[in-house]
């Protein structure tokens, strides 16, 4: 009985349907032209880094505006390891991680330890990114303000590095972004998914009710950093060129978290949504329109109609059209399963 | 046998001494009152209590521990349930996950913490709502599942703050019912209000604050003609 209502639940549009999505992304990367490729990699790095973002901040309420530091601390960890010691990126990617979470975690203590929360978290968190970016400047061993650029070699997984084609760099970010969203799910449906939203609603309760809150803010910021970190060392890879400008500005935490904002706050398709609107945006404006931040001005315009016609996030239209399109779809299996 | 001690509990805000010198004493199993005009102290006596907020002097003792240092979620864990003046409820849960999040205090799992979540609102007439967001409910539903997530993290003694306030006296009645029934459970009751019937009507002993001092104790009855009692109410120019 359970068996066959598994398989039914297979069958069902609701299964079957992203599972097509995902396949229809995979296929289309392969004939997208080199740009659009591109843009198709930034959507999926983006979404991932919302996703991060959003477990920290969607699921716990907690606005962390400096996860670019982050970011930054992976692809310099890794950078530097395969430079210095020629270590693979693969495996820098898991010490970038590691690196991040412990800078996370001062970060957290430091922040909740006081109680920062709203707009006081907000210019903390800057600031904690900004002493990052501002070492990195001057730290000569790694490339001081130049930055360091990662050694050409030819194609090959073990190094991290394609040049022939842009392929398999996407299939790369988007198994990161599944990656993330599996881990997002767990723990939506966990014990840690309760304390963080509980964090979120209300801290006062949360703490009468046993939960110590100190403790889960700083685990969220944890989890959240080390997985920002993953997306720095791609990155990394991505562009083979890395620098306290491009992989620690405030104006990169700022694009992690709009991504979600716009598509949506602690939900999890929220991130992804926002990330394939603001990057096509992005990429677009910058493209054809790309002329002394002209970009900024259409996109900064598209983000304050989606603001003001949609404050909790594009996802609302979004679903509805989604749910729409399940409800057309027919059921393999015969029956409706709800 | 005393389950809660508090010995000369000092609380000053700035220039404001909000508690001066308390001291008092839960006896386990009893259904204990604690009234007083309003700005007595009270809310501030349970915060102090629950570890909200840290007292200036004195001791908090409970089940032979001193608990005045440590922190809101700590003394949850040692078994102190506390409900809140203004109604707090997690806006984005449903009333299942909202009581589930209590349950989590004693429960190993996820999976146990819904189970022992499921018979609490049981208990407390919630169970065929559970699906409902709780910032959808009525004030009356509002104070049974404060009631239901609190008495979740399994207490040994539960504070309740004016947990009548904004209720018709029907709804009143069903309270004061459900809270005999908490008691009957084996939990110990200390309970503000500022309604004397109620007192009255539920509690055992009777401890009335003024002005941040204790200025009467004992059985409801006898508190109910204490002179100093009816001063504190009714302001002296009634009394003469």
């Amino acid at each position: 009985m359970i068996l066959t209502s598994r398989i039914d639940r297979l069958l069902s549009p609701k299964f079957y349907f992203p599972l097509i999505l995902l396949i229809a992304a995979l296929l289309l990367s392969l004939w997208l032209p080199p740009f659009l490729l591109h843009v198709a990699i930034m959507i999926v790095l983006f979404s991932y880094l919302g996703i991060a973002w959003n477990i920290l901040c969607g699921y716990t309420g907690k606005l962390g505006w400096g996860h670019a530091a982050f970011f930054g601390i992976g692809a310099y960890t890794s950078t530097a390891l395969y430079i210095f010691y020629k270590v693979s990126p693969w495996i820098g990617m898991v010490f970038g991680a590691m690196f991040a979470a412990a800078y996370g975690a001062i970060c957290g203590v430091f922040c909740f330890r006081f109680r920062l929360g709203g707009h006081y978290l907000v210019i903390a968190t800057i600031a904690l990114a900004e002493v990052v970016r501002v070492v990195f400047i001057n730290w000569a061993d790694m490339g001081g303000a130049w930055g360091l650029l990662l050694p050409v070699v030819p194609d090959s997984w073990f190094e991290f590095q394609f040049h022939t084609t842009r392929i398999p760099y996407f299939f790369i970010a988007l198994a990161l972004l599944l990656m993330v969203l599996y881990v997002e799910i767990k723990l939506v449906n966990s014990k840690l998914g309760y304390y963080f939203i509980s964090i979120k609603d209300d801290e006062g309760m949360a703490e009468s009710l046993g939960i110590n809150t100190f403790k889960y803010k700083v685990i969220a910021m944890v989890i959240s950093a080390a997985l920002t970190a993953f997306g720095g060392t791609f990155y990394a890879q991505y562009v083979l060129y890395i620098s306290p400008e491009t992989v620690m500005p405030l104006s990169l935490s700022t694009d992690i978290l709009i991504g979600a904002v716009v598509g949506g706050m602690g939900t999890i398709a929220g991130p992804i949504i926002g990330a394939v609107i603001i990057q096509l945006i992005h990429e677009f404006t910058r493209a054809y329109i790309g002329r002394a931040g002209l970009d900024y001005v259409v996109a900064g315009t598209i983000m304050v109609l989606i603001a003001l016609l949609r404050p909790h996030g594009v996802i609302e239209w979004v679903e509805r059209m989604y749910n729409k399109i399940i409800g057309l779809l027919p059921s393999i299996a015969g029956e409706e399963i709800s | 046998m005393r389950i809660l001690e508090v010995k000369n509990l000092t609380k000053r805000f700035g220039g404001l001494i909000a508690l001066n010198n308390v001291s008092l004493s839960v006896e386990k199993g009893e259904i204990l009152g604690l009234i007083g005009p309003n700005g007595a102290g009270k809310t501030t006596l349970f915060n102090c209590i629950t570890g909200f907020y840290r007292p200036d002097s004195g001791d908090i003792i409970f089940d032979g521990q001193n608990i005045t240092k440590l922190t809101p979620h700590d003394i949850a864990i040692r078994g102190i349930a506390r409900t809140f003046q203004a109604v707090k409820a997690f806006q984005s849960m449903t009333i299942l996950e909202s009581v589930t999040t209590g349950a989590l205090c004693r429960a190993k799992n996820l999976e146990e913490a819904k189970r022992r979540a499921v018979k609490t609102l049981e208990f407390f007439g919630l169970l065929e709502k559970k699906g409902i967001p709780t910032h959808g409910l009525t004030i009356v539903d509002q104070k049974r599942l404060g009631l239901a997530s609190a008495l979740a993290t399994e207490p040994k003694l539960l504070l309740l703050d004016e947990v009548v306030a904004g209720l018709n006296p029907v709804e009143m009645e069903e309270v004061i019912n459900l809270l005999k029934r908490i008691r009957d459970l084996g939990v110990t009751l200390f309970v503000v209000e500022h309604l004397m019937h109620l007192i009255m009507s539920i509690a055992d002993r009777v401890i009335v604050l003024h002005h941040g001092e204790k200025i009467a104790e004992g059985k409801t009855a006898e508190v109910a003609t204490d002179e100093k009692v009816i001063e504190a109410y009714l302001g002296e120019r009634f009394i003469a």
